[in-house]
C-alpha cells in the first residue's frame, strides 16, 4: 500500500492529488511504526507530516493556483532516463544487499519497550538534551528565515 | 519479521522518491519526493533500532537501552525536515512571485 501510494505521488498530473497520495503514504508508514511498536514516532509522524507539513503543501499549492505543469517537448526522454536510472539504482542496491549477513536478522514486531514515550523521553531529556535545545534553536531560526524570505519587499 | 523486508521496502520507497526528483519538473512535487526519501530512511532506522533491541534482549540484558539512539535520530530527522520544508516553501513562494511559475526549467538563469 505504501508502494502503490508512493507511485501515485509521482505519477499524478495534478499536484493536489499528489499531496493527497503522499498523505496516504505517510499513514502507511505510520502503520509500519505501530507494527514495530514505535508508538511515539508513529504519533509524531502523523502529527508533523500528515498534519502540519502536508497542510503547508496544500496551502501553497492552492495559493499558487498552479493546476498542472505544461507539457514541454523534451519531457519524454527525461522521464524515460529518470525511470531507467532509478530502476538501475534499485536493482544494484537490492542485488548488493540480497545476500548480506542481515538476512538472518529479524526486527522485533509488536513487542519491546524501546519505542514507548517514557523510554524515549527519559533519554531525550538526559543524554540528548543539548541536541534537543540546538534543534529548538534551529526551529526558531527557520521560522524567522521563512518570514524574512516570504516577506514582500 | 525479517529485517530484509523493511530493507527492501525502504529501498523501493527511496528509489521512487529519486525517480520523482529526476522526472518531475514541478518544484513542489520535487520537494514532496524529498520528503518521501526522508521517510524511507526513517523507516529503515526504526527497523534497525528494533533489530538492535532484539539482539540486546537475546544477549540477556533485560532493561536495555539499545536502539533508543536510532529512534531519537529519527525524531531529529523529522525536526530538521520540518524546518527545511518551511524555508523551502517560502523560497518557492518567492520564486513564484518573481517568475509566475513553479517550473524548475525557469531556474536556469544562473547559467547566463
Amino acid at each position: 500500500m505504501a508502494l502503490f501510494s508512493a507511485l501515485m505521488v509521482i505519477t499524478s498530473k495534478n499536484p493536489v492529488y499528489s499531496v493527497l497520495w503522499l498523505i496516504v503514504t505517510f499513514f502507511a508508514i505510520s502503520g509500519h511504526y505501530i507494527l514495530l511498536n514505535a508508538q511515539f514516532l508513529a504519533v509524531v509522524n502523523i502529527i508533523v507530516y500528515a498534519g502540519a507539513i502536508m497542510v503547508l503543501f496544500l496551502f501553497v499549492i492552492m495559493l499558487m493556483n498552479a493546476r498542472q505543469e505544461g507539457a514541454s517537448g523534451s519531457k519524454r526522454w527525461i522521464t524515460l532516463a529518470g525511470t531507467v536510472s532509478g530502476g538501475i539504482f534499485l536493482l544494484v542496491l537490492v542485488a548488493a544487499l540480497k545476500d548480506s549477513e542481515l538476512k538472518s536478522r529479524t526486527a522485533m514486531v509488536m513487542d519491546g519497550q524501546v519505542g514507548l514515550i517514557k523510554v524515549l523521553g527519559n533519554e531525550l531529556f538526559t543524554r540528548y538534551v543539548i541536541p534537543f535545545e540546538i534543534s529548538s534553536i534551529l526551529f526558531l531560526s527557520a521560522m524567522v528565515g521563512a518570514v524574512v524570505i516570504g516577506k514582500k519587499d | 519479521m525479517p529485517i530484509n523486508y523493511y530493507l527492501f521496502l525502504s529501498l523501493a520507497l527511496f528509489s521512487i522518491g529519486m525517480v520523482g526528483v529526476l522526472t518531475r519538473r514541478n518544484a513542489i512535487i520535487i520537494f514532496m519526493c524529498i520528503e518521501l526519501m526522508l521517510n524511507a530512511v526513517n523507516l529503515l532506522l526504526v527497523a534497525f533500532s528494533k533489530m538492535h533491541y532484539q539482539v540486546a534482549l537475546e544477549a540477556g540484558q533485560l532493561a536495555t537501552q539499545a536502539g533508543v539512539e536510532g529512534q531519537l535520530f529519527v525524531f531529529f530527522i523529522m525536526v530538521v525536515a520540518a524546518a527545511e520544508v518551511s524555508v523551502g516553501l517560502a523560497i518557492i513562494v518567492m520564486m513564484y512571485r518573481n517568475v509566475h511559475s513553479v517550473d524548475i526549467n525557469f531556474l536556469n538563469r544562473l547559467k547566463h
